[in-house]
């Protein structure tokens, strides 16, 4: 049997296979996007703090300080031709102690050594000014007004589909378990149709010492570290204006308070490791530790105002900064993406498309690359008179589904018509908000589950809240049985 | 457009309302509805035993509300559906959007705010643990069970013992699912006598005070449920822990009013009811912006709803009259024993005041006294009383005349303490 032959496999819809996907998209090359989950962005990339950080933690000189750096100048405009929600609010990471205070300085003189601009120090009437939720017991801060928010599933999503729209497919629920090199690349099979591939790109998050250990390469490993986070009420979304870390001690970065590219206000992570790959549950230690580490910094976070609580796994792995190589001709990795993974993408993305280069890969521009994707709804940020002409053309536009987050049927259309298009109510939840506000979907889930299943026609029972295995509804009650 | 009158929910508040300001005389009415039909949630409470105290007979819910639909109809009040307010100023300038008109505002004379109230979810208890599929409110199952037609699953547990947990027990066991047991945080239930005897007693589904849910199982759909025993403080005590097997959690752990427009009018809201404070006409603090029904505080029998609206609409057709109000505000005072009472002062004191309110623990043999600054006004003995069971105090004419300084206080007093 003729395979379908791809140019490149990325295996792993995260954050970075996304991009990088997009980024080989721009050449005239076949570029296929395998994963395994139901959705993309199912991974680290679903759960993480979303933050863009300007660049002083990593240690001058590894890949992470420098595709850190990179990543966040190319982020703005990155996140302008994708629609994706970003805002660079600016961090404070700040100071409580003299150790503190010596700390901040060793920061502040890494990050110049690493190139983040317009780093300060700030003194205590200067960052009560700027910060004045803060803890009245912080005594300096330094400033990094480069750093910024974004939604990083939301980026994932929109690179995927901006990707797609330039020709790359993304193949779901396709858990790769083979690697068979051949003469002119690669086999790749699984749990969907085998196809090859000339290059591979192993993109697969906490799972990639598994992919790399497919092709033979048994180099590096990778331990699933768990962070746990809450999310705040959107009124509690303007308490702050930047990200705040505490100043990182022997124990790590601790917990950080910060407004989200959505504004929302979120908490976390903790830092456990964990010996299960999928554990992303969250603990009672956890979430309490996260709660009193937050009012410590902040004491006038308001009670009560928790919507939902998560995890997610970063794959820390043994080296100590990201793997990005090619153990193999054809083949990269891109393994170890943990903190700051995020900010950098779209630099790591640019980055394994050199080592492909490197590779033989042959990148001819497309002349018909478009980089633009028009934001997914977004309906409720326009003004009233651009809401009247959509609903004009749409009526289904004036029809509010999720009441919390202000969402429409004809948004939730857009979810499940557009690359890359949702297949269950997570899916649409993370394209366009529905059931993401104060009441986490009460209220609109059955409308949701309702225009999913008319929209892909598939059975109401059959609506699925993440795919296989996780339907919302069993069956017909008796009464309404066929 | 301009309206004389706006009711923010269609719903049996705003219906209601609807009906007691028109037979006040005001003929230019707008509700608006932001789902497909009127009735709010009563369309999905199809068992009876609502109606007993406003009408003297037992309807469903959907009966209930037909009732009004009908008055609505019969005066010929303009109604609304499909449309979603988001907007609400001081000025009583309204902005919905739905898919005929698009977005478009309403100058109101007069505003009643009847918005109902939601319940709380998840993510505002912090129960540990995986986040599957399986896990729904009750009021969710209840829509899809009885509106949809669908069974979400077939072991339950049902996490407080709200109104909505206990009827949804006996709703999934009469769909063929089996309720193992419904876990209440608290020593004592939130919901209704009644409803415990005939929906957890009658069916032998057990009631698990002083329990809760620690921890929820399960990647894709949910597995099981770890259950604990809690302690005085409601924190699990080590040891407890058993596991639920369970494909379905429902949480019945609180309703939250929906006060989001209310906030946006500028109008704060109060902790303990979740509402904003009016007066006995349900007049908020912004002049011609009156609120009733669950969006004002959770009630547990729509015919109190219903009487409460009727007030807003006596209150709002007044208003729009021009008709003058008097009076020095006397303040209704929340004392011993005593969470909230509705409405938090008295303006008009030649008429009967009827005080709403809940108690904050289960009090037994306690006397509900209302005082003054000098003295006890009134006293009334009662051999219990509930948080979940809403209390009510009605204060003649002539002891609201009687009382010195400017707040009242609804207090308990406990014998044999």
């Amino acid at each position: 049997m003729k395979l379908k032959m791809y140019d490149v496999a990325v295996i792993g819809a995260g954050v970075v296979g996304a991009l990088t996907a997009r980024e080989l998209s721009r050449y005239s090359l076949s570029v296929c996007l395998i994963e395994k989950g139901n959705d993309v962005a199912g991974g680290a990339t679903r759960a993480n703090s979303g933050i863009v950080h300007a660049g002083f933690d990593a240690e001058t000189g590894t890949l992470k300080a420098r595709l850190n750096v990179k990543g966040a100048r190319l982020m703005p405009a990155l996140a302008a031709e994708l629609g994706v929600h970003y805002r660079q609010n600016g961090s404070l990471v700040v100071g409580y102690n003299a150790a503190d205070r010596t700390e901040i300085q060793t920061l502040y003189e890494r990050g110049l050594a690493n190139g983040v601009e317009n780093l300060a120090i700030l003194d205590i009437e200067l960052l009560q000014k700027i910060e004045p939720a803060l803890s009245k017991k912080a005594i300096c801060a330094l400033y990094a007004p480069t750093a910024g928010v974004i939604c990083p599933f939301g980026l994932a999503i929109a690179a995927t589909g901006n990707a797609m729209d330039n020709g790359a497919d993304c193949l779901l629920n396709y858990e790769v378990t083979e690697l068979l090199r051949e003469a002119d690349g690669f086999r790749i099979s699984g749990s969907g149709a085998p196809i090859s591939a000339r290059f591979v790109v192993n993109a697969a998050g906490v799972f990639s010492d598994k992919i790399a250990r497919l092709i033979g390469d048994d180099s590096f490993r990778l331990r699933p570290r768990r962070g746990e986070y809450m999310l705040l009420d959107k009124v509690c979304g303007n308490l702050l204006n930047h990200t705040v870390f505490f100043t990182p001690d022997e124990k790590g970065k601790g917990v950080l308070v910060s407004p989200t590219a959505d504004g929302n206000l979120l908490l976390g992570p903790t830092s456990s490791f964990v010996t299960g790959k999928s554990d992303t549950a969250t603990t009672a230690e956890g979430l309490e530790q996260i709660l009193a580490e937050a009012y410590r910094q902040v004491p006038e976070l308001p009670a009560g105002k928790v919507i939902t609580s998560f995890a997610g796994l970063r794959a820390v792995g043994d080296t100590g900064d990201f793997i990005i190589n090619s153990p193999v001709p054809g083949f990269v990795n891109a393994a170890g993406i943990e903190s700051p993974g995020l900010t950098a993408s779209p630099a790591i993305a640019r980055y394994i498309v050199n080592l492909l280069a490197e590779n033989g890969l042959a990148l001819r521009e497309k002349p018909d690359f478009n980089p633009i994707r028009p934001a997914l709804g977004g309906f409720r940020e326009k003004t009233a008179e651009e809401q009247n002409a959509v609903i004009r053309v749409n009526p289904r536009y004036g029809n509010v589904i999720c009441r919390c987050e202000q969402v429409s049927e004809g948004e939730i259309l857009e979810a499940l018509t557009r690359n890359p298009i949702a297949h269950d109510t997570d899916g649409i939840k993370r394209r366009v908000r529905a059931g993401m506000g104060r009441c986490q979907g009460e209220f609109c889930l059955p409308s949701v589950a309702a225009v999913l299943a008319e929209e892909l026609g598939i059975p109401f029972e059959a609506v699925t809240k993440s795919g296989a295995g996780s339907k919302v509804n069993l069956r017909r009650t008796k009464g309404n049985a066929d | 457009m301009k309206k004389q009158l706006v009711i923010i929910g269609g719903g049996p508040a705003g219906m209601a309302a609807a009906v007691a300001v028109r037979d006040h005389g005001i003929e230019d009415i707008l509700i608006l509805e932001r789902a497909a039909h009127p009735g709010g949630i009563l369309r999905q409470c199809i068992h009876s035993g609502f109606g007993l105290h406003k009408f003297k007979e037992e309807l469903t819910g959907p009966e209930y509300a037909w009732k009004y639909e009908q008055m609505i109809a019969e005066r010929g009040i303009e109604l609304m559906t499909g449309t979603m307010v988001i907007g609400l100023t001081q000025e009583k300038v309204v902005t919905a959007v739905n898919p005929a008109l698009g977005v478009f505002t309403v100058e109101a004379q007069a505003v009643i705010l009847a918005m109902g109230c939601r319940e709380r979810p998840r993510g505002a208890l912090n129960i540990p643990g995986t986040r599957p599929a399986g896990i729904l409110t009750a009021g969710t199952a209840q829509k899809f069970v009885n509106i949809d037609g669908y069974l979400p699953g077939k072991r339950v547990v049902i996490l407080g013992s709200g109104d909505i947990g206990l009827i949804m027990a006996r709703r999934m066991t009469l769909e063929g699912a089996k309720v193992e047991m419904v876990c209440e945080l608290l020593p004592y239930s939130g919901g209704l006598a009644r409803n415990i005897e005939q929906c957890l007693n009658d069916f032998g589904i057990p009631l698990l005070l002083s329990h809760t849910v620690t921890e929820i199982h399960g990647d894709r759909n949910l597995q099981t449920v770890t259950v604990s025993q809690v302690n005085t403080n409601r924190k699990p005590i080590p040891g407890t822990e058993r596991l639920v097997e369970c494909d379905t959690l429902l949480l019945s752990v609180g309703l939250i009013p929906e006060n989001e427009l209310t906030a946006m009018a500028g109008l704060t809201l109060e902790s303990t009811t979740g509402g904003t404070a009016v007066d006995e006409r349900r007049e908020t603090a912004i002049p011609g912006i009156f609120a009733c029904g669950n969006v004002l505080h959770v009630h547990d029998l729509v015919d109190f709803v219903s009487d409460e609206a009727e007030l807003a609409g006596h209150g709002a057709a007044a208003y729009i009259q021009g008709k003058a109000r008097k009076g020095r505000p006397l303040i209704v005072a929340a004392g011993t024993g005593v969470r909230y009472t509705v409405p938090r002062h008295v303006i008009e004191r030649s008429k009967p005041v009827k005080i709403y309110f809940r108690v904050t623990d289960v009090f037994r043999d306690a006397s509900v006294v209302v005082r003054d600054s000098r003295a006890v006004l009134f006293s009334q003995k009662k051999s219990r009383l509930a948080p979940g069971e809403m209390e009510s105090v009605t204060l003649a004419p002539e002891l609201l005349k009687r009382a010195s300084g400017d707040i009242l206080t609804v207090m308990l007093e406990v014998q044999n303490a």
